[in-house]
């Protein structure tokens, strides 16, 4: 099944109408063209590029309360590697990410279906209740949510007092994981769906008006039409979405003052690398603990990306 | 579409790892010029001239500014909040590492100075008249900021602990202020099981502070620092462990809550009688009486119990100190700020009038006006009284490590989490020990 929407993440280079050839007017071309991002490269140099290699650069040394800075070559990262308090952030951020990315994207998929169908009153208005959370600033986000979970004496604890029944404390230890990956959802729900209406939005009416020649329902359309055109938007979505979920930061550590004792600072490696950094005053082995994370992403993102192509190459 | 924005603020904290980090290279290079030798500038005149930047938490200092700049009227003072505790000592010690963007002047807390000293980031206030001062401040608090002859910081405020109680609980449960610790656990019983809502007392997992001040009390001395390369580390010692033990067993009944200190639900617990007693320090009467308003007239203040019946000791939970920085450029203003502020007897009134802290000079200790005041909050009794007979009792050889923030920053992983667990306390302590020996390795220091 062929879509535009297969655009999005591999679109087969479309044949380009023929050029003439020639070394000289293609390095004209080229010279044109590094003009006209170099605003973006002089930036991306400055912002990403040179911090980057300063952190590399960082990591290759240590320094000391006592002894000052001494070159350690791998040392940090051989650490890291051994870092109990690490591993487990990491795995921690594993389990959130094969239980809240699933469910957000699944419910992502229900709204934008939902509201493509037309058969919502006031489509507008809900599509624009369920974006909204992304428009509240995270740290906000974590500290309304904080609220609402409150043991003693919170909305939620309130409510179920009312109705008789015990709320379990969504702040302690075992909940705690829960309760963040319900904020991230929360917020970023609406983001997702916003991508996939637009997505099902650029489906050409034609296939619809062939499916109804064929006496296709709204749910085999659904099936049939709808759902694999979604499918690359799914893929990068879910790429996001890992990304996102390795690198939580903001969630944890305003819920940190509203539980300072579940939250440790090690729960997430972004947390774990700021607390280094900032309480331990550790910069060199956080800035070798950040590259051994974004190791982890990259591995984890082409793990799954190898997986969904190969899936939909079968398919 | 703009896909990469949508989970773009989550990624934040590493760019802004990796940003700040290149920030400090550049300013690093740009500035290595470290002040200038302090002996031909250590004259401080009604003249003295410069301007001064001043990070403090303590709101409005307005009148204390103005009283030393009729002293010394060609100071300039700017006071910024640069955020309570350690926000300020994060970006504190970001700054000084950068090599530039440090204030002239920092509020520090005792535990914190020699984080600062080893690192060499205060100015040693000595040569500028400091030592002088010494007869002015009460002999823990200069304890705490001088050492081998030199003066790294001036004491502005001390935190001898007591405990404030709810008398109306106490009566209507029919508890008699526990003298000792066997007493209070005693009456943790009582009160808990008559009423399983209401709790002696809270002890705050992440408040480190508080725990350290009762093992102070308790004869505990965590760390021991002879020389600046060498830290003895015994976070579980043998009182450390008394403390423990006798935590550990009222939390595994239940009998006192473990909430966190400081937030919604905490303040609620204690304006809404969830807690009988705050074991807290002297500046805590005042903090209370501005945050449970409703409760006036029913709480009174004792001083700890004791380990033993009869026996007077006490440790300190917080209070700060007045220290200038060595990125200063006018270290005589700075100096002669930090100086005033803290003992002026004028100024050191107004920090406790004004800002409601618990004095660290012996005069403002000994006034009557300030002994004899009472406080309806606490159904007339003369509050300052107690806590100034406390500060007398708090042992004076008492040391913090050279690396505290993270020593706290650990304590809430292992102690506290215990506590939140309602686990072994005893097995936390020795974990905790075990991180900090672990840590102090790592930085170069040799631990005995």
């Amino acid at each position: 099944m062929a879509s535009s929407a297969d655009t999005l993440v591999t679109a087969p280079p479309a044949a380009l109408p023929r050029r003439r050839k020639g070394p000289r007017r293609k390095a004209r071309r080229g010279r044109a063209g590094y003009l006209f991002v170099a605003p973006f490269l002089l930036f991306f140099a400055a912002a990403f590029i040179a911090p980057l290699a300063y952190a590399a650069y960082t990591s290759l040394f240590r320094t000391r309360l006592v002894g000052g800075t001494v070159f350690a070559g791998l040392q940090n990262y051989r650490e890291v590697l051994h870092d109990q308090a690490f591993r487990d952030g990491v795995l921690r951020m594993a389990r959130f990410l094969v239980t809240q990315v699933p469910i957000m994207l699944v419910l992502a998929v229900a709204f934008a279906l939902a509201i493509d169908s037309g058969r919502l009153w006031g489509p507008r208005f809900v599509r624009l209740s369920i974006f909204l959370p992304y428009a509240v600033p995270s740290a906000v986000a974590a500290l309304m949510w904080g609220y609402l979970y409150g043991p003693s004496f919170g909305p939620i604890t309130q409510l179920a007092d009312n109705l008789g029944v015990t709320a379990p404390n969504l702040l302690s230890g075992g909940w705690m994981l829960p309760s963040i990956a319900n904020i991230v959802t929360w917020e970023f729900v609406g983001y997702n769906m916003i991508i996939f209406y637009a997505v099902l939005r650029a489906i050409p009416a034609e296939l619809y008006e062939a499916a109804a020649v064929d006496g296709a329902g709204p749910v085999r359309v659904a099936v049939h039409i709808k759902l694999p055109a979604l499918r690359p938007a799914l893929g990068l979505t879910a790429i996001f979405s890992i990304i996102g979920t390795f690198q939580l930061f903001t969630e944890p550590s305003i819920m940190h003052t509203v539980a300072p004792n579940v939250i440790n600072r090690s729960y997430t490696p972004s947390l774990y690398a700021y607390n280094l950094a900032f309480t331990d005053q550790r910069l060199n082995y956080a800035a070798a603990l950040s590259f051994a994370m974004g190791a982890v992403i990259v591995i984890v993102t082409a793990a799954f990306v190898l997986v969904f192509s190969r899936r939909r190459a079968r398919s | 579409m703009k896909l990469r924005e949508g989970n773009g603020h989550r990624r934040l904290p590493m760019l802004m790892l990796a940003l700040i980090a290149a920030i400090g290279l550049v300013a690093a290079a740009c500035s290595s010029t470290t002040p200038k030798s302090t002996a031909s500038t250590a004259t401080i005149s009604t003249s003295t001239k410069g301007s001064i930047t001043f990070w403090t938490w303590v709101k409005d200092m307005d009148k204390e500014v103005a009283l030393f700049n009729k002293k010394y009227p060609n100071i300039k003072v700017n006071v910024v909040n640069a955020g309570q505790g350690s926000d300020e000592y994060k970006k504190l010690q970001t700054a000084l590492k950068a090599g530039k963007g440090a204030p002239d002047v920092a509020q520090i807390e005792y535990q914190y100075v020699p984080t600062f000293t080893i690192t060499n980031s205060l100015l040693d206030l000595a040569p500028y008249g400091a030592s002088a001062l010494q007869a002015k401040f009460v002999d823990w608090a200069w304890g705490q900021v001088a050492k081998d002859g030199k003066v790294f910081a001036i004491p502005q405020d001390t935190g001898p602990m007591g405990m404030l109680y709810r008398q109306d609980l106490f009566d209507k449960y029919g508890i008699a202020v526990p003298k000792t610790w066997d007493e209070f656990a005693a009456a943790a019983k009582t009160l808990h099981d008559k009423d399983p809502k209401v709790y002696l007392t809270d002890l705050p997992p992440n408040e480190p502070g508080a725990y350290v001040g009762l093992e102070w009390q308790a004869g505990a001395r965590p760390f021991d620092v002879q020389k600046t390369d060498t830290v003895g580390v015994s976070l579980n010692d043998t009182a450390a462990k008394k403390v423990s033990a006798y935590w550990s067993g009222l939390v595994k009944d239940g009998t006192v809550a473990t909430d966190p200190d400081f937030t919604d639900a905490w303040y609620q617990g204690l304006a809404s009688g969830k807690y009988a007693t705050w074991l807290t320090a002297a500046w805590g009467p005042l903090f209370l009486q501005g945050t449970a308003k409703a409760t006036a007239g029913k709480w009174r203040v004792a001083p700890l119990p004791q380990w033993s019946a009869g026996e007077q000791a006490a440790g300190n939970w917080g209070g700060s100190t007045t220290a200038v920085t060595k990125q200063t450029k006018q270290p005589a203003a700075a100096a002669a700020f930090a100086m005033f502020l803290n003992s002026d007897p004028q100024s050191a009134a107004l920090l406790n009038t004004d800002q409601s802290l618990f004095p660290a000079t012996k005069a403002l200790l000994n006034d009557p006006t300030f002994l004899g005041q009472k406080l309806d909050f606490y159904g007339g009794q003369t509050v300052n009284q107690t806590f100034a007979d406390v500060s007398s009792t708090v042992v004076t050889s008492f040391q913090w490590s050279p690396f505290q923030d993270y020593v706290f920053s650990e304590f809430n992983d292992t102690v506290g989490a215990a506590f939140t667990k309602k686990g072994d306390l005893d097995a936390a302590l020795d974990s905790w020990q075990g991180a900090v020996v672990k840590y102090a390795k790592e930085q170069g220091f040799t631990v005995p």
